[in-house]
């Protein structure tokens, strides 16, 4: 497989440079983005269809969900960034999902259908980022106390708390 | 002055424990069935792991960890800090494993950088690496086997603990926190007599490993206590997160060490254990053979270096440090130096996720830069926060007792699940 030496930027270019990806061919018709950037992909797709997405990539080889974490871009919008990290056991190569979101309506579909690893992870940005996601089994605070006030990792959120 | 308020509530009351065991479904066991608390003070939780469990008679039905007690924020820490003063934080996630933790977040950076690290650096990265991963087995050891009883193997295990931390010593000035990565290499050049003191231990842990499969391996209430507990299946452990030792336990062939090699570990000749059966015996006998190819790692590295001379740090001086000699007769070093201990160094914009593969299993970094001296957001994907998930699975349908054979053998530290 040809992997590109220098950044590749937009769809077009991505998946013209890396037409025989297996993430760049599940993903031709949910991609509404993509990067190749530092020897990693990132493939950007829509909320709607973020479990669609996981399903295509899990059935072209990527079986192992790593990671999922959200960045705040305050005060841009869309403001939250959620990074999946899905890796492929069989092709030892990773994939990285993103979707944007805006903070009116910050909530995105839980894939803990497809990965029940998602558990975990999808409570900690529920807790640190303020991140609904419908469909998830127990969405509860992970790390903060219950009664706790706002969502540390956003950067609106002051250091030393709200008093 | 007003009279201090007492909070609602310390802990969380009983119907919360109900609570969490519901949350499994499998609360209908009715009136024989009883919810009990264990945790977060509990020895053999390995630090502040609360957990409820709903038990029928001795046996487990269901069980929920709750985490969180251990929460510091170091993610909120981080981008408050430059990227060189990110790595003595990355120390205290994981507090048996630093220098994998110190190379993760480097390894992180310099992708974003495009470094290139000089090979001396990158095989001391490595020996030490493997020091760390013998270490942090060492303690899993002495204290799974003193969790279920085998009180003699915890002193045997500090006695060989020691000798690495007196080398982390010798090399950082520091036994447990030892931030000796920098970004773009390593922090000084390691002391005189300290490859004869790495040697001296290499060539002594076979017959030290030996030693502790000799009082584990054949005895028969070890056996007993951790043949068939604790079984996971390869598809649930794919499904549910688990990395590391457990993984190849259950008889996934995957070591990123191999399979995604970084600094330099394609180099290097070794096995990966790997079991089929997927309890906590095969994860004991994986992490025993795991030491063994550590040792023959590092006595490769030992080979590869073979007391040469060399750069330790990338020729980078906007990023890494200058030495002092050179600081105090050089105005472009003394310059150099001012600038990225008063304002850091700018990164270029982007964003990396590098793991690594840590003694529990994969340690990854997100990192993402907008551009400034410090990271716009720092992530850690740890091995301990996903195996958690998988504790239900593996315990349920067995005896309370089990429960604590299976949270030794999954090896957990709270320092790098609550972060």
């Amino acid at each position: 497989m040809a992997t590109p030496t220098s950044a590749l930027i937009g769809k077009t270019d991505v998946f013209a440079a890396m037409a025989e990806d297996p993430a760049v061919i599940a993903l031709a018709e949910l991609a509404t983005d993509a990067k190749f950037d530092r020897n990693e992909l990132t493939i950007t797709v829509a909320r709607e269809s973020i479990v669609a997405a996981c399903e295509a990539v899990k059935a072209a080889g990527y079986n192992f969900f790593e990671d999922v974490t959200a960045v705040d871009w305050y005060p841009q919008e869309p403001r939250f960034q959620l990074s999946y990290h899905i890796l492929s056991h069989s092709l030892k190569q990773r994939v990285r999902l993103r979707v944007l979101l805006d903070s009116s309506d910050a909530s995105i579909p839980s894939i803990t259908s497809v990965w029940p690893s998602a558990n975990f992870y999808e409570r900690e940005v529920f807790d640190l980022f303020g991140i609904d996601f419908p469909g998830h089994p127990r969405l509860t605070r992970i790390m903060m106390p219950e009664n706790w006030r706002g969502h540390p990792l956003r950067k609106d959120y002051p250091v030393e708390g709200y008093r | 002055m007003a009279p201090v308020v007492a909070p609602d509530r310390i802990t969380p009351g009983v119907e919360d424990v109900v609570a969490d065991a519901k949350l499994h479904g499998t609360m209908g066991t009715g009136e024989h069935s009883m919810v009990l608390n264990m945790g977060p003070q509990h020895p053999s939780t390995h630090g502040v792991l609360r957990v409820v469990i709903e038990l029928d008679g001795e046996i487990v039905v269901a069980l929920a960890p709750d985490i969180g007690y251990l929460h510091t924020g170091i993610e909120k820490t981080c981008e408050a800090k430059f990227y060189q003063q990110v790595v003595p934080l990355t120390d205290r996630i994981d507090y048996l494993c630093p220098m994998t933790n110190n190379l993760a977040y480097c390894l992180a950076v310099e992708k974003l950088l495009g470094l290139e690290i000089p090979e001396r650096a990158q095989l001391l990265r490595v020996l030490l690496n493997e020091i760390t991963r013998i270490q942090s087995h060492l303690v899993w050891l002495g204290t799974h086997a003193m969790d279920i009883g085998a009180l003699t193997m915890f002193l045997y295990c500090w006695r060989e603990r020691e000798a690495t931390l007196r080398i982390f010593e010798a090399v950082s000035g520091q036994r447990m926190m030892t931030s000796y990565f920098r970004i773009g290499g390593l922090a000084l050049e390691p002391p005189k007599g300290f490859f004869e003191t790495i040697q001296t231990f290499l060539d002594a842990m076979p017959a030290h490993i030996d030693q502790y499969e000799g009082l584990l391996t054949g005895n028969p209430i070890w056996m007993g206590r951790l043949k068939g507990v604790g079984a996971i299946s390869a598809a649930d452990a794919i499904a549910l997160g688990v990395t590391g030792p457990p993984l190849r336990a259950s008889g996934v062939d995957w070591d990123l060490r191999r399979d995604m090699p970084y600094s330099g570990y394609e180099r290097f000749k070794f096995n990966v254990p790997v079991s089929k059966d997927g309890d906590v015996w095969a994860r004991y006998k994986v992490r025993m053979l795991e030491m063994r190819e550590s040792v023959k790692i590092c006595q490769q590295a030992m080979g590869m270096l073979d007391g040469k001379p060399g750069p330790i740090v990338a020729d980078a001086p906007k990023i890494v440090l200058p030495n002092r000699e050179k600081m105090k007769t050089e105005m472009e070093a003394l310059i150099h130096h001012f600038k990225i201990v008063t304002e850091g160094f700018a990164v270029p914009a982007g964003e990396v996720y590098q793991a690594v593969e840590s003694p529990r299993g994969e340690m990854g970094y997100y990192v993402v830069s907008d551009g400034t001296a410090k990271p716009y957001r720092v992530h850690m994907r740890n091995p301990s926060f996903a195996t958690l998930q998988a504790l239900e699975t593996m315990c349920k349908g067995r005896l309370i007792a089990d429960v604590v054979a299976v949270i030794g053998s999954i090896d957990i530290v709270l320092g790098e699940i609550d972060r």
